[in-house]
């Protein structure tokens, strides 16, 4: 096909959106849907997996220290554990750190805080916040701590209690895990089907739109054009109807997530989905816009070849 | 230049469009061919089209047997064949202008060729002042000389019209068949199909009559006679 071509084909695919009024309408709205669909399994995906890792990062383990051990001991065993390639990270939290939060978690309970000013004296020892790279892993973390502490023969040991997500710990969170795991399943099932039928909708809608054309096609037949030239406007104007409908998805993305946003936020934890939008708009673009202009196109060729035959 | 040889079309139901049918046209002809409801002649017209394909015998378009032209090259026959319909099949999103440009556009003629042919053409049909009209707006007669500027516009060197009186008054009738009279004497070939017993007796050119598919008369300077 040659550059004039091209260009006219451009042209009455234009045009032919343009008057085609409210045809146009039904079949952009129609994509919309679609693609507001495809941009709600993103959505769900995104908030799904993020209170999955919510609740694995929640995971973690406690070192506590009695309160007459030296600094320099746990920092030994900091950095012992550091060097252990389970953990992910751990976090000192000093004798006066460890008062401080606890002051501050008890700040409307005047009882403890005078049972704790009768005391006079910190009774809170050191703590250790361990971070390991898998759930499965805090056992063995664990275990290496009392040998650490037991191997240190002749000084007295100064883990006061180790506290983590242990094996009843783990089911539980295991069992959300499955939760979660099986809700993603059935989600993305249903967004499955919601898409399909949604696409199936949107190609019959633009079929509808390309039957009314039906006699036009023969006419241009007739007249002796040939079938590319026939088929490429209307190819043009479904990627239009794409084009215009990934617009509106989008547009609409943004209160709507805006929305969503903080009360998601609140409730699932982890991202919060307008901040999300924004910062992943190129992905979101990508995929909705190449969605539409995929279904557009396609969905024109196929229905245009039924009418080419003559 | 148009030669039909032994030409029958049995339909699928056995029912019989066209019996053996011979006859040819030459070039520069006005060629009437009548006959009743269901005689066949639109199936006639629609073989040289290579809309359809004749159960047997052959079709002949400028020594061409039509139904072996490849599928890819039918474009190039049918650009050759101006055709004019009974319901004038013009494209309803098109203002006239565009229906017959279109044309022009289908068979790649450039930006210049279609800013001059096309006025000239509607005003041979003398619809200069509907140009911008969609055909919705137009009347049936108008309508039909928009199809009309259309089929002449590549100029093809021949224009079929089937029935393209069928569904007009007495007026536009006679103004249509003026229009295809000029276009004969230019020198385009023409090939008319019609039951108007009018239009054939005040031609007085060549009559091919069809009856149940066969041919029953061929008469020079003929006239309606069924």
């Amino acid at each position: 096909m040659d550059l004039l071509s091209i260009r006219r084909v451009f042209r009455s695919g234009f045009i032919n959106f343009w008057r085609n009024g409210f045809v146009s309408f039904a079949s952009v709205m129609m994509m919309t849907f679609t693609l507001f669909v495809i941009g709600l399994a993103m959505f769900t995906g995104v908030i799904l997996n993020s209170t999955l890792q919510e609740f694995r990062d929640k995971a973690d383990m406690n070192v506590y220290f009695t309160t007459d051990a030296p600094e320099t001991r746990i920092a030994d065993i900091k950095t012992s554990l550091e060097a252990l390639p389970q953990v992910e990270q751990v976090e000192y939290i000093s004798r006066d750190e460890a008062l401080a939060q606890f002051r501050e978690r008890h700040q409307n309970d005047q009882l403890t805080l005078q049972a704790l000013d009768e005391l006079g004296d910190n009774p809170l020892g050191a703590v250790l916040n361990v971070k390991a790279r898998e759930i499965t892993q805090y056992d063995s973390i664990a275990n290496f701590l009392q040998g650490q502490d037991a191997l240190a023969s002749g000084t007295p040991q100064i883990i006061d209690k180790i506290n983590y997500y242990d094996q009843q710990h783990r089911d539980a969170i295991d069992r959300l895990a499955q939760i979660t795991d099986s809700a993603t399943w059935i989600g993305l099932v249903i967004i499955a089907i919601f898409v399909l039928i949604t696409i199936a909708i949107s190609f019959n809608t633009l079929r509808l739109t390309i039957y009314s054309s039906r006699d036009e096609i023969q006419v241009m037949r007739l007249v002796g054009a040939d079938k590319t030239y026939i088929r490429a406007p209307f190819m043009v104007e479904g990627v239009l109807y794409g084009l215009v409908a990934a617009g509106i998805t989008l547009l609409l993305f943004y209160p709507l997530s805006w929305w969503l946003g903080s009360s998601t936020q609140n409730f699932f934890g982890g991202v919060n989905v307008f901040y999300y939008y924004l910062s992943h708009f190129l992905v979101f673009f990508g995929i909705i816009a190449g969605s539409g202009i995929v279904l557009g196109a396609v969905a024109s060729l196929l229905a245009v070849r039924r009418y080419l035959k003559i | 230049m148009i030669y039909y040889d032994r030409v029958s079309k049995i339909y699928a139901d056995s029912s019989v469009a066209l019996d053996d049918v011979s006859f040819s046209v030459e070039p520069g002809e006005f060629i009437s061919i009548v006959g009743h409801s269901g005689a066949g002649k639109t199936t006639l017209v629609k073989m040289l089209l290579a809309e359809e394909k004749p159960s047997s015998g052959s079709v002949f378009f400028e020594s061409v047997n039509v139904h072996d032209v490849p599928s890819r090259r039918i474009n190039d026959l049918r650009r050759k064949i101006g055709t004019v319909f009974q319901d004038f099949r013009l494209l309803p999103q098109k203002t006239a202008y565009e229906n017959v440009a279109f044309a022009m556009e289908a068979a790649g003629r450039s930006e210049e060729e279609i800013a001059s042919d096309v006025p000239h053409v509607l005003d041979l049909v003398d619809l200069t002042e509907k140009a911008n009209n969609f055909p919705d707006e137009l009347s049936g007669g108008e309508q039909q000389r928009v199809a009309i500027a259309r089929a002449i516009v590549n100029q093809p060197d021949v224009i079929v019209a089937d029935e393209p009186t069928g569904n007009l008054d007495p007026v536009n009738t006679f103004e249509v068949v003026q229009i295809l009279k000029k276009i004969n004497d230019l020198g385009t070939t023409i090939i008319l199909t019609t039951h108007n017993k009018g239009v054939i007796d005040s031609l007085k050119k060549r009559v091919v009559t069809l009856d149940r598919g066969k041919v029953i008369r061929d008469d020079r300077e003929g006239k309606y006679i069924l």
